[in-house]
């Protein structure tokens, strides 16, 4: 029996200064994902492949329902869809309790299909059609308000349907963190949010039953819900100063940090992630403070996206080869780049082999297979030397990679979620010819060519 | 092409230039490689007793030997025949 081969390699070592937070040891590996074997799942589905964990997403789940329902009574967690909309993926998070937000027509019939009421889909985004808001008023569902020209539209359908739309407006504001949001939604500072309560409540054909912002993504600062908190909590109690009215909910929308690192960044992101703890203090202790009537607290619904889904998605995949840059950098190209891992463009993902190696370590760039200059997955990490036909893993791409990876050049892989008990279901088939040919449509004097 | 005399490596793979006091580290293979070019062992005895010894493609190895090789040269751990350092 031969010894397992690996790539000899020498590099300097520096007697300069340390840095500061020692040698960033990247390589422990990675070999079972839930108990299934990284090899294992390549060779039965191929290379590459995102794997989702059920485990990791119930147990994430239940932390942040957690957090929140300790701190405040009445909690509601909605699936942001565009996050990861794979039917298998939603409905782990449906069984789990959660309504659905999205902000399509697309994901809004997904989310029905799927079998969420129509009452407990959150529609969201400024671009929806007559159409759309049709189907939504029929639906009951709780339609968020971006602008005034759809406040007007929404009047207006109401009456040629006689049914009164179930309606929140969506607010933006200053929460101190820039830059801030305020492409979306009426603003709290200079009065556009009031105005547009006003134009609802005395036109009197909607039923203004929530508030909802969403004030960005990856917030590393809680104190910024806080402040956000505390402003929509004023304009409840504004609308039930001056109309009688009660707000039913209050949706403090997406935006919770998930454990990568930012580029740039100059420490982990697991060092500097806020829990969900840090989050719900904040957000429950600006609403029970605000001073509604104990039993006029409003529900509060939380659109969390990427820190519900980040850490249960895995994306392993292959080394085609290694080559020496002209400066005499190491670089490793894999079998996936940035058109599945669209993320690499703003966090340093953390990458682990897949089988052992020695305690050797290089300085790499990794690469995608793509023939561009951009597909860079990461521009330096330490690893062990990797040859051709050894795996990897990529930690934490559960959230909008699957969601936004395209099919340049290359083919969208299959995606596998391992059960609670381990055992690996495919929940999207990889892509084929077919597939992306299905709607092309070719022209039949185009079909024929001599060459 | 063979390691310079006075450069010293340990079973661990740390190697040490005296003339400069530069320090470097390889991996198990690296260090049989490097004492192998110390012993003036050829190539071609390099590449037998490798690829007897793991499992590796004669062409991969190549290539891998090929690229180890220029780091050391550029590490300038090594010297040609009748040049001294
Ligand atoms: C309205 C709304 N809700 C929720 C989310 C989910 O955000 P995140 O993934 O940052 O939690 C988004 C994302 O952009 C959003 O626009």
């Amino acid at each position: 029996m031969k010894k397992q081969y690996e790539r000899p390699v020498i590099s300097q070592l520096n007697t300069g200064v340390m840095n500061k937070f020692g040698t960033k040891t990247e390589f422990t590996p990675t070999s079972h994902i839930d108990d299934n074997a990284v090899k294992d799942l390549l060779k039965e589905y191929g290379s590459p492949l995102f794997v989702m964990s059920e485990r990791t997403i119930r147990s994430t789940y239940k932390q942040a329902v957690r957090a929140f329902k300790t701190r405040y009574p009445k909690v509601q967690f909605a699936w942001s869809y565009k996050t990861n909309y794979i039917n298998a993926v939603c409905n782990v998070f449906h069984q789990e309790g959660s309504w659905g937000e999205v902000v399509s027509r697309f994901e809004y019939e997904k989310a029905l299909n799927n079998g969420v009421p129509g009452n407990k889909i959150i529609f969201n985004g400024p671009d929806k059609t007559d159409d759309d808001l049709i189907t939504a008023i029929k639906n009951e569902s709780p339609i968020h308000i971006d602008h005034l020209d759809e406040l007007y539209r929404l009047n207006e359908l109401s009456e040629e349907l006689n049914i009164r739309p179930q309606v929140a407006i969506r607010v933006n504001m200053d929460t101190g963190v820039y830059p801030m949001w305020d492409r979306f939604g009426f603003n709290y500072e200079n009065g556009q949010a009031w105005d547009a309560i006003n134009k609802i409540m005395l036109a009197d054909k909607m039923d203004l039953r929530g508030l909802h912002c969403h004030i960005g993504t990856f917030m590393l600062a809680p104190s910024a819900y806080g402040i956000a908190a505390g402003k929509m909590s004023d304009l409840a109690i504004g609308i039930k100063q001056k109309y009688n009215k009660d707000i039913q909910y209050i949706d403090m929308g997406g935006g919770f940090a998930t454990k990568n690192t930012l580029k740039g960044s100059y420490l982990p992101g697991a060092d500097i992630c806020p829990s969900f703890d840090d989050y719900a203090e904040v957000i429950s202790t600006a609403i029970l403070n605000a001073g509604f009537k104990e039993n006029e607290l409003p529900l509060l619904i939380l659109e969390t996206g990427r820190a519900m889904v980040d850490d249960a998605g895995s994306l392993l995949g292959t080394v085609i080869s290694n080559k020496r840059l002209s400066d005499g950098r190491r670089a490793t190209i894999l079998d996936f780049g940035v058109n599945v891992l669209f993320t690499a463009f703003w966090y340093d993902h953390k990458i682990s082999p897949a089988q052992d190696f020695s305690h050797y370590t290089e300085n790499t760039v990794l690469y995608g297979p793509l023939c561009m200059n951009i597909d860079v997955v990461r521009e330096n990490i330490t690893l062990p030397p990797m040859k051709r036909d050894d795996q990897v893993v990529v930690h934490r791409v559960g959230a909008y990679n699957i969601t936004q990876s395209m099919q340049f050049i290359s083919l969208r892989p299959a995606i596998v979620m391992i059960d609670m008990e381990g055992k690996a279901h495919i929940i999207k088939q990889r892509e084929n010819r077919e597939t992306i040919e299905m709607n092309e449509v070719l022209p039949e004097y185009l079909k024929a060519f001599k060459l | 092409m063979r390691i310079k005399k006075n450069i010293a490596i340990s079973e661990s793979g740390f190697i040490f230039n005296p003339a400069v006091g530069d320090s470097y580290s390889t991996n198990p293979i690296g260090t049989e490689i490097i004492k192998m070019l110390k012993e003036s062992k050829s190539v071609a005895e390099i590449n037998s007793y490798i690829l007897n010894t793991y499992q590796v493609e004669a062409s991969s190895f190549e290539k891998d030997l090929y690229d180890f090789v220029k780091m050391l040269e550029k590490y300038k751990l090594t010297e040609t025949d009748g040049q001294e350092a």
